[in-house]
């Protein structure tokens, strides 16, 4: 029988994202096994994050100051924006570091089923941004989905009756993808933005 | 419990963090839900998409479960109009409607094929008309259709511009003239299945009369509004109109 503030470790572990109640288990035997190695300085850490970790009230970024480092970053270019649909998505374009202007991440993406409306998103800050920052271009950076585009839509709809440009990723064949492997509805996209060699 | 059938993905709905919740539109076994393990993967994401059209099969140990489908990929319409925004608004709103006005697990053939039809030709010039039909074949097969076939009041054939908001039926421009305020206006390619919609305000015309039917007989009877995205699809195409008259 298992005391009750490690059986309350279990079921808090196992709520987490790729844990089940199985690799919860095995997680807190082998954080109570290295306590002074491994449990201390994850407590600490997990204090440090829920002490000083903040959304960034201009782009909804994660980061322990507010506005966060890639909006006050002076290096970056602040008349590209690129409007991403999570904080996984910015941390995904910044692995790249192809992208060197600032971002915007919307917190999601319109659904008619899961009643995700325009104003549930940061639909009109990003509007609001693209004004006062006086930006040039906007990429919406959104998924190859039906959600993903229609939001994509959206937002170029209402962007349209400002000077700014809009642009879009490319949708088409992965790097290292062979044409037999991929599905239709990629090579079919792929074979209509289709580009001069 | 086991079937096998071409269906149309309507909706897909996460359920935990690898798995999803898909209702799929079949001719012969109508709208039905069941869980897809792994559908939230990067290789099932594509495939269930609203719209596409996959070969399903749905298995469950009783009839009353859930039940599980695993599906192959027959067409990815959805990615034929990724990136036509009206054309994607179609796309969205047909499938939400049918998963929002369609009971489960009882057969709509006629309301399959439209669909079908529709999204198969969502990338061709005709498919604004066809999805106004679409839906006035849907409101029919529901039990809520409209009676085109002569004026309400006089029984004539001829000159039918209105339909009752109260019966459905069509009036006549004659018998219509002194209530048309109250009346709905009733597009002129609806009365043949020929016809083509020429004007953009005509399909709005045609939205807007489904739309007011799918609202009392669909929707506010049972307390819901209409998804929003054909809210969206007929606000897009009538601010075309706006601009273009």
């Amino acid at each position: 029988m298992r005391d009750a503030a490690i059986e309350r470790l279990v079921q808090n572990l196992s709520r987490l994202p790729g844990l089940g109640p199985r690799s919860a288990r095995r997680v807190v035997l082998h954080l109570i096994k290295r306590r002074e190695g491994l449990l201390q300085p994850l407590i600490r850490s997990l204090e440090d994050v829920h002490d000083s970790i903040r959304t960034c009230s201009r782009c909804g970024n994660v980061d322990t100051n507010d506005p966060c480092g890639v909006c006050v970053d002076p290096k970056r270019d602040g008349s590209l924006i690129c409007v991403v649909e999570d904080v996984a998505d910015l941390w995904a374009l910044e692995r790249t570091a192809v992208f060197r202007g600032l971002y915007h991440v919307l917190g999601g993406t319109l659904s008619a089923l899961d009643g995700v409306r325009p104003e549930d998103l940061n639909i009109p800050s990003l509007i609001s941004r693209v004004r006062d920052l006086n930006s040039t271009e906007v990429v919406l950076a959104l998924s190859a989905t039906v959600d993903g585009q229609t939001t994509a839509h959206y937002i170029a709809d209402h962007l349209a009756r400002t000077p700014v440009r809009v642009t879009a990723l490319a949708h088409g064949v992965p790097v290292g993808g062979e044409l037999d492997y991929l599905d239709e509805g990629t090579l079919s996209m792929a074979m209509r933005s289709r580009r001069p060699v | 419990m086991e079937w096998n059938d071409e269906a149309l993905v309507v909706s897909v709905r996460r359920h935990g963090e690898t798995s999803v919740i898909a209702s799929l539109l079949s001719r012969e076994q109508g709208r039905y839900a069941g869980l897809v393990r792994g559908g939230a993967s990067k290789s099932k994401r594509g495939i269930l998409q609203p719209g596409n059209l996959l070969h399903a099969r749905w298995r469950a140990r009783l009839p009353e479960h859930l039940g599980t489908f695993t599906c192959e990929m027959v067409r990815a319409l959805a990615a034929e109009v990724l990136d036509e925004p009206l054309r994607l608004m179609a796309l969205s709103s047909a499938c939400a409607v049918c998963a929002t006005v369609l009971p489960e697990r009882e057969p709509h053939p006629g309301v399959y094929d439209g669909l079908l039809v529709l999204l198969e030709n969502l990338p061709h010039e005709e498919w604004p008309t066809l999805y106004v039909k679409w839906e006035v074949g849907l409101l029919g097969d529901l039990g809520f259709g409209l009676d085109l076939s002569e004026c309400a009041a006089t029984g004539a054939t001829d000159d039918l511009i209105y339909i009752s908001p109260k019966s459905g039926r069509a009036v006549s421009s004659q018998a219509g003239m002194a209530y048309k305020d109250r009346l709905l206006p009733l597009p002129g390619f609806l009365l043949e299945p020929s016809l083509r919609a020429t004007e953009i305000s005509d399909i709005v015309a045609g939205l807007r009369l489904t739309g007011f039917f799918l609202n009392r007989h669909a929707y506010h009877e049972n307390g819901r509004n209409q998804p929003d995205s054909r809210s969206r699809f007929v606000q897009a195409l009538n601010n075309q109109t706006s601009m273009t008259g």
